[in-house]
């Protein structure tokens, strides 16, 4: 038998997109049903619940992490950016601006972890041959099949910069 | 207007939206007062239920309720139609297949639901599934979507018997699962009997009308809500389970529910593509002329349902073959629904005829793609009729020479680069193309604004974008200045958004309601009346068409392929598509690409693995069930020969969605069998079939 989980909210101060969120929590709460069903973040989405889709990616103090895979209450204090926060209001990154030229999404659904993912990928500095892009986005599956317009759009924003 | 906007690449113009993420699916809604709810699946694939222990769940905190087919609304899960689909909605303690609901519980927060979940325990009294393909009980399908299940034309059996050359073969395809990344999901809520749905779906009007018949109110009380829908490829466009299970709960909760199914229940009551296995006789004169063929399919189907993948389709329609007999067998096992897969039954029919014409071709000692010109076909070869249009022809003569085609040597196993063992292999792609009967609503305010309203869906096919180009061009504005509004049952009706018709029937919808709009316009001196124009109109097919229509492509490929390891690699593609008019080069594109990573996926990666002793699914998530990542995908090169075709609607539009799968696992396989030596009859091609 299980032992019963704590249940017990508390109220922890989530950054996120540069603003303080306080949130009150469980302690078995992941970071992404925390931005999606506590603040209302929905821009991050769910595929897998299990790290396997990329689908939920998000930023944590600059790198990219899957958010199902994480519980809220260890984030206290991080910087976390999620897509809502990756440009200006009303304005696009250059990564969200280059995704809409190179059709880089047809549903969608995984184009938020898509464009996070990338914007971490840039700051990382990978290299610029396709290859080696295609490898650092391995981690965001996307099923409509839009992987090489996305690997087009990066590479525009890449040699940009 | 200077340029034409029909076929201009413009940019999606929901883009902006989808990548701040600001586009709404339904996993995104939420309403006031809403409880989540998660299913718990069965854990045996055939049997009864004996006892279920909910006490422990409904002790938990946050848990509202547990729902069992002890206390479940009492609804009607069975079918009414041959072709619908038998529901489990927790009204029996009969299980049928792996990962059948039994208990669904109810709770404040998705994470006390999914704990409350975990703590039903159900104790069953399980019997041996039938798994087996071959030796399943099995029956002959009256009708394939309305089509002869058999049919024959010549004499196939004795002219085979007489071919000078002939291949015997059999060629096998998995069970594979969609999974889009938008799992599944339901919210509903009721007010007053009235029930409004919001759900991932391909087709509201269908939900809207099963959910009716479940609960047996006037389907005039149901209204179904789709926002975008994270990808669906044929697995939304039927109304599965859950959706019912959760208006049973917030019907038994009165409150509003959500549910989400999880990843690895996906690979439950969700359809899925049948795993086939396809016996084929082609027979040819010694110039490659083909004089027979024949083609037999078993494809499996559920204990109650029936479902036909339905791959003779493609060798039936394809060359001109004077002797031709398929038929198709249902094998019953103990699984959920199959269902559509982009491009049901020519997908997985190609890859058996595109392979035997390649075996074909090495007895024949002939090019492969100078086989498939000997057989090319003026006529429909199987109704007779002509072509609404078809520039196959071209589509060979154009990849073949961007592919540089005429490199290849007919030696296999001759080529290395780096260690590489290369291959080159091509196939033919076809899928038919039909329309089915859809309405619009066009209002023109007074300020020239052109709102369309049509109940279709939105799915990623870059509908909002290409009817606002297809409008505007006929009514001569800014393409801007045309919104289109989907995913509602209170907007006129439209078809199964499935079957790469959509365009072709709410596209044509839109061409008469804008010309009608356009000549209501002239009449009033080109101005818009006080008030605005609003007007509805449905568009449908002929009952009988002159003209067979259809899509075709042809697909080139060449793969590396590790000696040591067996590992593929498709480093080059090229596919041209012939395709009627093209809305938007820039979604269109997209969408052929699309179609060729499914392909590749198909023909390298995707297989859902049975335990056949237990008949449970053992690769149930992301992990192990493979889809290709970015790193396993090439740029394909694409090629859109374009046609005017007037005759096959009034949008001049074929289905672009589905052809690029087909051919594309065929021609995988083929260039394997070019770089290494061994044919693989049996998808997907995975690197311990190659090591011999």
């Amino acid at each position: 038998m299980l032992t019963a989980p704590n249940t017990t909210e508390t109220t922890i101060v989530l950054n996120v997109n540069g603003a303080e969120h306080p949130v009150a929590v469980e302690p078995r709460v992941t970071l992404l049903d925390a931005l999606r069903d506590r603040l209302g973040l929905t821009g991050t989405k769910k595929g897998c619940d299990h790290g396997q889709c990329g689908a939920c990616t998000v930023m944590v103090n600059g790198r990219r992490i899957d958010s199902c895979l994480t519980l809220a209450m260890m984030h206290e204090g991080d910087r976390i950016v999620t897509i809502e926060g990756i440009a200006a209001e009303g304005a696009l990154h250059p990564v969200q601006a280059a995704f809409i030229k190179h059709d880089g999404f047809q549903c969608g659904y995984c184009t938020p972890g898509q464009i996070v993912s990338a914007v971490a990928l840039l700051a990382e500095g990978v290299a610029a041959e396709r290859g080696a892009v295609q490898k650092a986005m391995s981690g965001n599956l996307c099923r409509c099949g839009c992987y090489p317009h996305i690997v087009d759009a990066i590479l525009e924003v890449r040699g940009e910069r | 207007m200077s340029q034409p906007l029909i076929g201009a690449p413009l940019d999606r113009v929901e883009g902006p939206l989808k990548v701040r993420g600001e586009a709404k699916y339904t996993i995104d809604i939420s309403v006031d007062d809403m409880l989540h709810a998660v299913v718990v699946p069965s854990t045996i694939a055939r049997g009864r239920i004996v006892e279920i222990d909910d006490a422990a769940a409904r002790g938990a905190a946050g848990v509202v309720a547990v729902m069992t087919h002890h206390n479940a609304p009492r609804v009607n899960q069975a079918r009414e139609t041959p072709h619908d689909t038998n529901l489990f909605l927790l009204q029996r303690d009969a299980i049928e297949f792996d990962r059948q609901p039994v208990a669904l519980v109810i709770a404040t927060s998705f994470e006390a639901a999914t704990y409350g979940a975990s703590l039903v325990r159900a104790r069953y009294e399980p019997e041996p599934p039938e798994m087996q393909l071959d030796s399943a009980p099995r029956y002959v399908p009256e009708d394939i979507f309305g089509e002869p299940a058999k049919h024959r034309r010549g004499d196939p059996a004795r002219a085979l018997a007489n071919a000078p050359v002939a291949v015997h073969q059999t060629y096998r395809t998995p069970t594979e699962h969609h999974n889009p990344i938008e799992t599944h999901n339901t919210v509903a809520q009721w007010r007053n009997g009235d029930l409004t749905l919001h759900d991932s779906s391909q087709w509201a009007f269908g939900v809207r009308r099963r959910i009716a018949a479940v609960f047996g109110i006037d389907p005039e009380r149901v209204r179904v809500i789709v926002p975008y829908v994270g990808g669906a490829f044929g697995s939304k466009g039927t109304m599965w389970s859950h959706v019912a299970l959760t208006a049973m709960a917030a019907k038994l909760v009165d409150r509003p529910v959500k549910l989400v199914v999880t990843r690895a229940q996906m690979f439950g009551w969700i359809g899925h593509r049948p795993q086939t296995e396809q016996r084929i006789s082609v027979g040819s004169e010694r110039d490659g002329r083909l004089v027979a063929v024949t083609h037999d399919v078993l494809s499996e189907t559920s204990l109650h349902d029936e479902f036909v993948e339905a791959c003779g389709v493609f060798s039936r329609d394809l060359y001109a073959v004077p002797n031709y007999a398929m038929s198709h067998a249902l094998p019953r096992l103990n699984i959920s629904k199959p269902t559509y897969q982009r491009s049901p039954g020519e997908s997985t029919g190609s890859f058996a005829l595109e392979s035997a014409l390649d075996e074909l071709s090495y007895e024949l000692g002939l090019d492969p793609l100078e086989l498939r010109l000997r057989n090319y076909a003026q006529r429909d070869p199987n109704s007779g009729k002509p072509y609404s249009s078809k520039h196959l022809r071209e589509c060979y003569v154009q990849a073949a020479q961007r592919f540089d085609w005429s490199r290849r040597t007919p030696q296999v196993r001759a080529t290395r680069r780096d260690g590489m063992l290369v291959g080159l292999g091509m196939a033919t792609s076809s899928r038919s193309t039909f329309r089915s009967a859809a309405s619009v609503r066009v209002q023109q305010h007074e300020d020239g604004r052109v709102v369309i309203g049509c109940g279709t869906i939105e799915q990623g096919c870059g509908s909002p974008t290409v009817y606002a180009q297809l409008a505007a061009e006929i009514l001569e504005i800014p393409y801007e200045r045309v919104q289109f509004e989907f995913g509602d049952t209170r907007l006129p009706a439209a078809p199964l958004a499935a079957g790469s018709q959509t365009s072709g029937s709410v596209g044509s919808a839109i061409v008469v309601a804008a010309t009608q709009l356009r000549e209501r316009l002239a009449r009033n001196g080109g101005r818009v009346p006080p008030g605005g124009i609003s007007f509805e109109i449905e568009e449908k097919p002929e009952e009988e068409e002159p003209y067979a229509t259809q899509g075709f492509g042809a697909g080139f490929v060449e793969v590396e392929v590790d000696p040591d390891l067996g590992e593929v690699r498709v480093v080059r593609y090229v596919g041209a598509f012939d395709s009627g008019r093209i809305l938007n080069a820039k979604t269109a594109r997209s969408q052929f690409v699309g179609g060729v990573v499914w392909g590749i996926s198909m023909a390298l990666f995707e297989k859902t693995r049975y335990d056949r002793r237990n008949g449970r699914v053992m690769n149930a998530d992301l992990a192990e069930y493979l889809v290709p990542t970015n790193a396993d995908i090439p740029n394909p090169e694409i090629i859109m020969i374009e046609e005017d075709d007037p005759h096959i609607n009034p949008a001049h539009v074929k289905g672009i969605g589905e052809v690029s799968i087909t051919g594309a696992a065929a021609a995988i396989a083929n260039a394997v069998y070019h770089a290494t030596g061994v044919r693989v009859r049996e998808l997907p091609i995975t690197p311990e079939k190659l090591l011999t």
